[in-house]
């Protein structure tokens, strides 16, 4: 199920038409996109964007208000072995009593099945994960105790544990030191080069266009897509980032307002 | 001997199945910070425990559990509702809808006239321990005799039954209930449905409090609920054992209250017994304040931990 | 029975039973404006921790009482001891959500039921004292206002007024920090100070509360009314008013109900009463009700489906030759009708004279409903030309996103975006007041 290269250019993720509301709040408006059938492909722009919520409808992990989401061309329910999900790090309780391994393990949770103990085998591809992460010494140790980086390295490890083709990935490097920084993005270009894709919500402008081939500019509306070198620019940048269209953002915001709030 | 089977086997062990069967679940809810809903669910299943009751006129389980299971899940939705169209925070929303059932059940016992039986407000307040005799029992020899067991307190035997739903269940979930509670967004993106997991636990616990209902009423079932998981989790950060000790808190909690209970009025000369829900209860805080004290965060934890760090540090990269 | 509710509630049953209903009134009063404050800061299950945690303290009052041989019936010092251990109670949950270990849900769950539990253990040493009175304790778990005395009820009643007058004394600090906090401190407010003072208040009513309510229900009559004011309001002061009317009528109809039918336990009685207003209020309440939430959500689906209806047949009259009329089936599938909207659209448009059914089974537009049709259709391609040309969306994206747009959007707002267009894209506008449709081409893919 993994590496293979596909005979058609299938994009790995599409969307049509997606829009998402939270409390009335316009977070995501009529989005359509489709990501490169490989690579690595950020997904940049200002807080409150809804760079998350897209990774999150992708998942039905938000109600969507309309839109439809294709992984290699097939709904979610078909595909669902084929992409993997990398939370933010803040959204889950880190105090919780599991170790780095049982956490890794998670990832192996697919193979498994329901109603089951986790087999040996598969344990033991959980430990090969967190030593990809270079976490292998402290697999035993309760999560609540690891660093910020190490924390998002066990995060990564449950994800390549997945053994996905695509990847969504919230913030992979949000609040890590260097080091973890340097080490998650070895791993990502690991996998591409394996002729995965990873789609990756990233805030830092400054390193997007060194980690990412290619680039999806995104505020509410999807504003420009496509490789790094020529959609990641200042023009563009400034239609994602600044407030050029305060009649247009009023017309967004009374559409949602009136779907949504009515 | 004999007395101790006629008067005190039955009560005990309905403690204690009680104590085991919430405290274990109460982890679950403890894990997701969902501690008040089990506040919420004991207080909102008082009406379907109620009506199932007076439908049916007898003790039997099926009934009351059939209308506390509607209870709560009625319960859980309005709550929802709630916070959606007042704009309320969780906390308040709960507020607002159990005790609107909770004196929707007080209320209820009143019209219905189950007071009359068996079912009344002190029942709801302190449980009905002591109800639970074993008349038949003659002698060690009843514990293996088909005809005096069958005349064993239906109470308990249903308590036994609950807990071994509640084992069962937590040994085919194992794994699936720790992910769904660790991550549950995660657990939904590789389709283990989170939500189901979640309404089944909700489930769980409507039947547990049904269940301890006769044994510490609805009040007092909150701490059999939350004090067993809060002490295992002051003590320890492995899952399994978190599980391991929640369980040994709860035995303690159930069979050591009601001896507290049967004992303390002869140490204390009080010619009345204690109230041996409420001693149960007293249990818990006591084993929670030792737990407090004992635990790695407590005074104890803190000076062995100041000992342990100086092993961390070279393992963080930051 | 009639009569003697009728007499309760009016009040005419004797000196006794007025002082108690008003005692009653009072403290539903002072519970629902200051339930307003503790919903708002989110110490809903703090007062519902606390008024458990009363009863160990007024059970332990009593054994003193009696020990030392005084008055087990005096409700001040029975009241004192639960203040005590409520107060102990609120500082238990502090404690234990210290380590940081515990969340403070359970923390509260904690103190609720364990020192309910421990209440419960000194009841039953209460029952074994030989001294009279026990059974009035139980009063204070659910609520007796039958059997309460007017000294009692001029208590409660006096706790609970100096309760509000406080509340109105501190109405505008406690706003501001019931709204942001951290504003509060910014500009100077003593938060700290606030806070315990809202906690003091809600201690002092907790403990009124008991003899009328209870202290399982307490709670209730806190949470209720003012949920039920935040439905009607979004103003804080009315928003409190309101919450202390509902309040007082609760206490008021439920302890005269509870008089009455003596089996009624008159805490459960008057939530029950507060929980009946408040669904009423949840499906009826004119802005934030069920109701008129699904009326509202309706009647936009319905207005949108008419409009997208009237275009299809403009635009299906700018293509065809004249004379071909589209059905009404043809209309509802090109405006995406459901089910309900199927049945019920064709007959309004035609009742409100915009359109007729032809002998063929077409659809004609009449006079108005073809100006309106005209109308829609070219407020409609304002806002595509618009998204295009300003929001740079592809012209599929912007169809949909002017589908949108066109329902919610006042008047004055799309001759904004027209005069924008005429700035910026005067091509896009045709000479005249009809407008071209902007050009379908295919979306762009990276």
């Amino acid at each position: 199920m993994s590496a293979e290269p596909h005979p058609l250019p299938v994009p790995a993720l599409s969307v049509q038409h997606l829009s998402v509301a939270y409390h009335e709040q316009p977070v995501l408006w009529d989005v359509s996109w489709a990501s490169p059938p490989a690579g690595l492909v950020a997904i940049v722009g200002p807080n409150g964007a809804g760079k998350s919520t897209l990774l999150k409808a992708v998942f039905d992990l938000v109600p969507r208000l309309s839109g439809e989401v294709r992984i290699f061309g097939r709904p979610l329910a078909e595909a669902r072995r084929r992409v993997g999900y990398l939370p933010q790090r803040a959204s889950v309780d880190w105090d919780f009593p599991a170790t780095a391994l049982q956490v890794a393990a998670m990832g192996r949770y697919p193979c498994a099945g329901w109603f089951r103990p986790l087999p040996r085998a598969e344990r033991e591809r959980a430990r090969a994960a967190l030593a990809e992460v270079d976490m292998a010494d402290l697999a035993a140790r309760q999560i609540g105790q690891l660093s910020g980086g190490q924390q998002q390295r066990v995060f990564l490890a449950r994800a390549l544990a997945l053994e996905a083709d695509l990847y969504l990935m919230d913030e992979p490097f949000a609040g890590v030191d260097a080091a973890t920084e340097r080490a998650i993005v070895e791993v990502l270009q690991r996998l591409t080069r394996e002729g995965r894709t990873v789609i990756a919500v990233h805030h830092d402008l400054a390193t997007a266009p060194q980690y990412f081939a290619h680039v999806l500019l995104l505020n509410v509306r999807a504003i420009a897509a496509g490789p790094m070198a020529i959609t990641f620019t200042p023009e563009n940048l400034a239609r994602t980032y600044g407030g050029r269209l305060s009649l247009l953002e009023q017309a967004v915001a009374a559409a949602q307002g009136g779907r949504a709030g009515l | 001997m004999t007395e101790f089977l006629q008067l005190d086997l039955a009560p005990m062990l309905a403690a204690t199945l009680a104590c085991l069967a919430c405290g274990l679940l109460g982890n679950l809810l403890l894990l997701t910070r969902q501690s008040l809903l089990g506040d919420a669910i004991s207080h909102a299943v008082l009406p379907g425990i109620v009506a199932g009751f007076w439908v049916s006129g007898t003790r039997a389980a099926a009934p009351m559990v059939a209308g506390a299971m509607a209870a709560a899940v009625g319960a859980t939705l309005l709550i929802a509702l709630v916070r959606s169209r007042a704009r309320l925070e969780p906390g308040a929303a709960m507020g607002v809808v159990f005790s609107g059932f909770f004196a929707l059940g007080l209320v209820l016992i009143e019209v219905s006239g189950a007071h009359a039986v068996d079912l009344d407000v002190d029942c709801v307040l302190y449980g009905q321990l002591e109800a639970l005799i074993w008349p038949a029992a003659t002698g060690p020899g009843s514990l293996l005799d088909p005809v005096a067991l069958a005349e064993f307190p239906a109470e308990a035997k249903t308590l036994a039954l609950v807990l071994l739903l509640i084992l069962g269940l937590l040994a085919l979930l194992w794994k699936e209930l720790r992910l769904a509670a660790f991550d549950p967004d995660f657990a939904r993106s590789i389709g283990f449905a989170p939500r189901a997991l979640s309404l089944l636990v909700l489930v769980m616990v409507s039947v547990a409090c049904v269940a301890a209902f006769w044994a510490v009423g609805s009040i007092l079932v909150i701490a059999a609920l939350v004090a067993p998981a809060a002490i295992a989790r002051l003590l320890t950060d492995a899952y399994a054992r978190q599980f391991l000790l929640s369980g040994a808190a709860a035995l303690a909690m159930g069979a050591g209250g009601y001896w507290a209970a049967a004992l303390a009025p002869r140490v204390l000369g009080l010619d009345h017994g204690l109230n041996a829900a409420g001693m149960m209860a007293v249990t818990a805080g006591l084993l929670l304040v030792g737990a407090c004290l004992l635990g790695r965060r407590g005074p104890a934890g803190r000076a062995q931990r100041r000992v342990a760090i100086p092993v961390r540090a070279p393992a963080a990269a930051e | 029975m009639s009569a003697a509710l009728l007499d309760a509630l009016l009040l005419a049953g004797g000196y006794n039973a007025i002082v108690v209903a008003l005692g009653c009134a009072a403290f539903g009063l002072a519970a629902g404006s200051l339930g307003c404050f503790v919903l708002l800061r989110g110490r809903a299950l703090v007062a519902d921790a606390a008024a458990h945690a009363t009863l160990p303290g007024v059970a332990l009052a009593f054994i003193l009482t009696a020990l030392l041989g005084g008055d087990v019936r005096s409700l001040p010092l029975l009241l004192t001891g639960g203040a005590a251990s409520a107060s102990l109670g609120v500082l238990a949950v502090g404690a234990l959500t210290r380590g940081g270990r515990l969340r403070d849900d359970a923390a509260m769950a904690l103190v609720l039921s364990i020192s309910f539990g421990l209440g419960v253990v000194l009841l039953s040493v209460v029952q074994s004292l030989p001294v009279g009175g026990q059974a009035g304790l139980k009063g204070f778990i659910l609520g007796q206002a039958a059997g309460m005395s007017a000294f009692d009820a001029q208590l409660i009643g006096a706790l609970a007024l100096l309760a509000v007058l406080l509340l109105a004394a501190l109405f505008r600090p406690l706003a501001v920090l019931c709204f942001d906090r951290e504003f509060a401190a910014a500009v100077g407010l003593p938060v700290r100070l606030l806070d315990l003072a809202l906690m003091g208040l809600m201690l002092a009513v907790t403990v009124a509360g008991l003899r009328a309510v209870g202290l399982v229900l307490v709670v209730g009559l806190m949470v209720i009314p003012a949920a039920t004011a935040r439905l009607a309001t979004e103003r804080l002061a009315v928003m409190v008013l309101l919450a202390g009317l509902l309040g007082a009528f609760a206490a008021w109809l439920g302890a005269g109900l509870s008089a009455t039918l003596p089996g009624l336990p008159t805490g459960a009685t008057i939530v029950l009463v507060a929980c009946a207003l408040f669904v009423l209020t949840l499906v009826f309440a004119p802005r934030r009700g069920v109701l008129a939430f699904a009326w509202r959500q309706a009647q936009l689906s319905l207005v949108t489906a008419r409009d997208h209806a009237l275009r299809t047949a403009f635009e299906a009259r700018e293509s065809e030759a004249p004379g071909q009329l589209a059905a009404w089936a043809e209309l509802g599938r090109g405006a995406g009708w459901s089910a309900w909207q199927r049945a019920l659209l064709p007959w309004w448009v035609r009742q409100a004279g915009l359109a007729t059914t032809e002998a063929a089974g077409g659809v004609a537009l009449t006079p108005a409903g073809l100006a309106l049709a005209r109308d829609l259709t070219r407020r409609h391609r304002l806002w595509e030309h618009y998204l295009q040309s300003a929001g740079g969306l592809p012209p599929g994206t912007a169809h949909h996103a002017a589908d949108e747009v066109e329902h919610t959007l006042p008047p004055e707002v799309a001759r904004e975006a027209e005069a924008w267009l005429r700035r910026h894209d005067p091509d896009r506008l045709g000479p005249v007041d009809g407008l071209p449709p902007p050009g379908e081409t295919g979306m762009k893919r990276p």
